[in-house]
């Protein structure tokens, strides 16, 4: 076990675990911030999706030893971001949820791409967006969600 | 007459000497071939806007793109899983600065097959197409690169076995690009 120092929502987290345990589980059983999920545990669903120091990343796959001191932002976090605010606005004036539990990686990974393309194209959406999964089928409105909040940033 | 012949026979060594230079070369180009299309190498220098995984080379899962400057796009960069280093508790290859090669530097074609020795060799010869590399940059690249060194140091796999090596040594791969460089890079004849 080792003991790490993390910024997570700008606050400072303390953690004493395994040096392989994934961030997604750091978040989830050491710190209890359940906003993360566990979707597949390989990266191919982004449902663990938070930003690591500014950059999109899947939770489940990065080890903790590897985080180093860059900054963790999960989705209990990102409504403090002024884009990540726009975003769940958004989310919510369109009425994007079916079950949700892909939701919180899906936000993060939008926040992530309209923080780099203020007004995305359709392909630009697919292709952010594409390693984020949704069982429920919700992709039409997450993209309406998406050009709902590129319209609110300049 | 005595002068015209030695000169003959000193143009005759120097021809000979040449020819088993460049021989000696284009033998080297192919270790160095060897190693540049192995999939450790390789399966970042796409033709395609994807990489590939593994030895079989498959289309990198997960709807992985290029992305405008070979990172991926956001939301989906390259560093969105690859780390600085290799993450061997999860599986994931990891090394600085983690991105596909220009496709200006595809050693495929567009059906993810690799192009032929020649082809290659040519490529890596055309400053226009490999980063503006002479053959001490070539070399100094080969040498150097941290992620060109990953190849050597690649990691495990989610199922805990070591990734398969390239064919060559890096000592050896270095020595193998440096005989090609002394020799004037020669490439192989043909398409």
């Amino acid at each position: 076990m080792t003991t790490y120092q993390l910024n997570v929502n700008g606050q400072h987290k303390e953690v004493n675990v395994d040096p392989s345990t994934p961030l997604l589980w750091v978040l989830r059983e050491e710190l209890k911030m359940t906003g993360t999920k566990f979707g597949c545990g390989v990266s191919l669903c982004g449902a663990c999706t938070v930003h690591l120091g500014g950059i999109a990343t899947r939770s489940c796959v990065v080890p903790v030893s590897l985080i180093g001191d860059r900054p963790i932002v999960t989705i209990e976090g990102i409504g403090q971001d002024p884009v990540g605010r726009v975003v769940q606005d958004a989310w919510v004036e369109t009425d994007v949820v079916q079950c949700g539990y892909c939701q919180s990686g899906q936000i993060m990974s939008a926040v992530a791409l309209l923080k780099a393309t203020h007004k995305p194209t359709d392909t630009n959406i697919e292709e952010s967006m594409g390693g984020n999964l949704c069982r429920c089928g919700v992709y039409v409105r997450i993209r309406e969600a998406i050009k709902r909040a590129s319209e609110q940033l300049k | 007459m005595f002068s015209f012949s030695a000169d003959a026979s000193c143009n005759d060594t120097r021809s000979t000497s040449s020819r088993d230079k460049s021989a000696d070369g284009l033998a080297a180009w192919q270790k160095l071939y060897s190693v540049l299309t192995h999939p450790r190498c390789i399966n970042c220098h796409t033709a395609t806007n994807y990489p590939q995984q593994s030895d079989d080379r498959h289309k990198h899962l997960g709807h992985v793109i290029r992305g405008p400057e070979g990172k991926g796009v956001p939301g989906l960069n390259c560093a969105s899983c690859h780390q600085e280093s290799n993450a061997d508790s999860t599986g994931v290859p990891g090394g600085p600065d983690w991105h596909l090669a220009p496709l200006s530097m595809r050693w495929q074609d567009s059906s993810d097959q690799p192009l032929s020795s020649a082809e290659v060799c040519r490529a890596l010869t055309d400053r226009s197409k490999d980063n503006g590399f002479d053959g001490p940059a070539l070399l100094k690249h080969h040498q150097e690169d941290r992620l060109v060194l990953w190849a050597w140091n690649p990691g495990r796999r989610g199922n805990g076995a070591m990734r398969t090596l390239p064919p060559l040594t890096h000592d050896e791969f270095v020595a193998a690009t440096s005989r090609w460089v002394d020799a004037g890079m020669p490439c192989p004849p043909g398409k």
